[in-house]
């Protein structure tokens, strides 16, 4: 009797999940690492100019956003994502998608609830967090210091 | 040379920290959403524990671009407002030093949204 593709998927699953997770790793390093060479090069760039570390840190951001905003509007970030897993989610370039993927993908919805309601979906939730951890770190410092 | 080392600490550290990441989406199923909450989360405990600021010396882009130095910023932002201002500052200072890159997001999103068509999803 031969496996059916989905026991196949299964046994194949079984017999390498190591070797599954690694090249997943090895892909998520990859890109991962590529990007934020790419951030250095920008940065790196901007100091040359003679920006301060911080506007440097900002303008950085702004182009990789940029970039990320414009390969997800051509619709190619999605398909890097595919292989790159957290190498294109974890840099700022995938917080940038979680916001214009959607947010292009539910125009049809409206501009409203369509494109501005969905473009929050997981930076808003991200934001609020992130915010909450600082707001609680101001709060011990402003008064244990 | 000194160009290689520099962009090599970049390569290095922002890749382990993506590589970190899917290690936790291939070991516990952990969505998006929740790694990326966690990374910015967890930016602001390692800057506020003292060993993100150092992370940083070391590697530039390679800590600041992964979505731990998003919370490494939000921190900073925070303890200068503080400095600046107290209590009120424990308000103002994670939005303010976020404000750049959130509203980058927000504008290019928009822009992206209102100039492009949707891909095939296929």
């Amino acid at each position: 009797m031969s496996p059916t593709p989905r026991e196949y998927n299964k046994m194949s699953e079984k017999a390498a999940p190591n070797s599954k997770l690694w090249k997943n790793v090895g892909m998520a390093f990859l890109v991962g690492g590529l990007i934020c060479t790419i951030g250095q090069g920008i940065l790196s760039w901007t100091q040359w100019l003679g920006l301060s570390q911080e506007e440097g840190g900002a303008v950085t951001s702004i182009a990789l956003i940029f970039l990320s905003a414009l390969l997800t509007g051509l619709n190619r970030y999605d398909d890097l994502a595919k292989h790159a897993g957290a190498g294109t989610l974890v840099p700022i370039t995938g917080f940038a998608n979680s916001m214009v993927s959607p947010a292009l993908e539910f125009k049809r919805e409206g501009l409203i609830l369509g494109v501005g309601a969905k473009m929050f979906s997981i930076a808003g939730p991200v934001i609020l967090y992130g915010i909450s951890a600082s707001v609680l770190y101001g709060l011990i410092i402003a008064l244990f210091h | 040379m000194e160009w290689v080392i520099t962009f090599g600490k970049a390569f290095l550290v922002g890749g382990l920290l993506c590589a970190i990441g899917q290690i936790f989406i291939d070991k516990t199923k952990l969505t998006p959403a929740r790694i990326l909450v966690g990374y910015v989360v967890m930016g602001v405990l390692l800057s506020a524990l003292g060993v993100y600021g150092p992370l940083v010396s070391f590697a530039g882009a390679g800590a600041t671009v992964p979505l731990t130095g998003f919370g490494h910023l939000l921190a900073t932002g925070v303890q200068k407002a503080v400095a600046e201002r107290g209590l009120l500052g424990a308000l103002t200072g994670g939005l303010t030093a976020a404000a750049a890159g959130i509203t980058a997001a927000m504008i290019f999103g928009l822009l992206t949204a209102l100039l492009f068509t949707p891909g095939d999803k296929s």
